[in-house]
């Protein structure tokens, strides 16, 4: 059994609700979910991408699909591990917003698919603030999360400029990814459990 | 992958079998060591050179590939397996994951033995019409995608309405997420070749 699964905290399931049932009959994605959380914010090593950087990338990427319980954590994340950067971040939060997937398929037949939208560049007057690394990184992470399909081999090279390493561009890559997995599966999960009446509701345990 | 390697990239959703280049240097094999291969899980892993490029995170890689063996592989209960790769491939093809489209529809195509509609959500996009229970399926699958999350009561009630109970709508919110992860690294790492 898992302590404190940080997607059932999330997603509001209590122990003995019909959804803690049906999460535990996939057990091993729930507690490799859990593990990909802790790997990417308690990682062995965070010489290539700090934890701080890590927890205002998180709050940036959650922020950008709009406030909920997921964005308050790593808000609340932020402000434990970086608090001077909350506000910058939130500002570049409500810059970025838009609806997305958006973006270019590769040219052909598939263009006619191609949908225009924000391309998000860091406030020029609030890169000090920011510094060179975390502005890059969050320029990539808004590529990633509303436009994937637009990314190219010159963003890896825009990160390598800015002092990421190959090593920290993967972790990087992989938490803005991972997050974009989180966010749904807990967004999922709430709308299920108020379908089913009070979230917590244990008198359908299966 | 140096930028002497021929990339051929593809311009279609496709079914066939792609390549993948990196844009980055995957480790090389040779380097790899025990921690390396504990991230990989499948020691075959380390021929790939995508998975040579993420296990420079080794156990960021390893949790992400149980929970992805999970979410696919765990059959012994819940949705069919043909409807956790549909789910994986309308993903991809709203994201725009051509080389990840390419293979949950071919397995979308060899469990459900339904490759022409596998074919026509490709050619024609998430609108296409493939009968109730898969146009809910997939209807779910983009609303997860979408940013900000458009998933709602709307799309319980039609999953519910084709048939799936709790457990089975569960592994289309974990299938579907799951491969708006996959599909962001594959997206941005590198790209697929014919």
């Amino acid at each position: 059994m898992s302590t404190t699964d940080i997607i059932d905290t999330l997603a509001g399931i209590e122990p003995g609700s019909s959804l803690d049932a049906i999460r535990a009959r996939r057990a091993q994605a729930r507690e490799n979910a859990q593990k990909s959380y802790l790997a990417l914010f308690e990682p062995i090593d965070a010489s290539d991408f700090s934890i701080a950087e890590r927890a205002a990338v998180a709050l940036f990427v959650t922020g950008l699909h709009g406030e909920s319980p997921v964005t308050a954590f790593y808000r609340a994340k932020l402000a434990a591990e970086g608090a001077s950067l909350v506000e910058a971040i939130e500002a570049e939060i409500a810059r970025g917003e838009t609806s997305g997937p958006y973006g270019a398929f590769p040219a052909g037949p598939l263009s006619m698919e191609n949908k225009a939208g924000l391309i998000y560049r860091v406030a020029a007057d609030r890169k000090p603030a920011l510094g060179t690394r975390l502005a890059a990184a969050l320029e990539h992470a808004h590529l990633l999360v509303l436009r994937p399909r637009d990314a190219a081999s010159a963003d890896m090279k825009a990160l390598l400029g800015a002092g990421w390493s190959n090593t920290g561009i993967v972790a990087l890559s992989q938490l803005v990814a991972f997050l974009s997995f989180q966010v749904r599966v807990v967004a999922g999960l709430r709308t299920l459990g108020a379908s089913l009446g009070r979230p917590a509701n244990a008198a359908a345990s299966a | 992958m140096s930028a002497a390697n021929t990339v051929n990239p593809p311009v279609l959703f496709t079914q066939d079998e792609l390549g993948w280049v990196a844009w980055i240097d995957p480790l090389p094999e040779a380097e790899l060591t025990e921690r390396h291969f504990a991230g990989l899980v499948d020691r075959s892993r380390a021929k790939s050179e995508y998975f040579r490029l993420l296990v420079r995170d080794p156990e960021v890689l390893e949790a992400r590939t149980k929970t992805d063996k999970d979410i696919f592989y765990n059959t012994a209960d819940g949705l069919p397996r043909a409807e956790r790769e549909l789910a994986a491939a309308a993903t991809s093809r709203y994201n725009g994951c051509i080389y990840c489209a390419s293979v949950h529809a071919r397995f979308a195509s060899t469990y459900s033995k339904r490759r022409d509609d596998v074919q026509r959500l490709l050619d024609e996009g998430i609108g296409a019409d493939l009968g109730e229970r898969w146009n809910a399926v997939v209807r779910a699958s983009v609303a997860l995608a979408a940013t900000p999350i458009a998933f709602g009561e709307d799309n319980i009630n039609e999953l519910r309405r084709a048939g799936l109970d709790d457990a089975e709508i569960v592994d289309v919110i974990n299938g579907a997420s799951f491969f708006n992860w996959a599909n962001r690294l594959m997206l941005s790492l590198g790209e697929p070749t014919k």
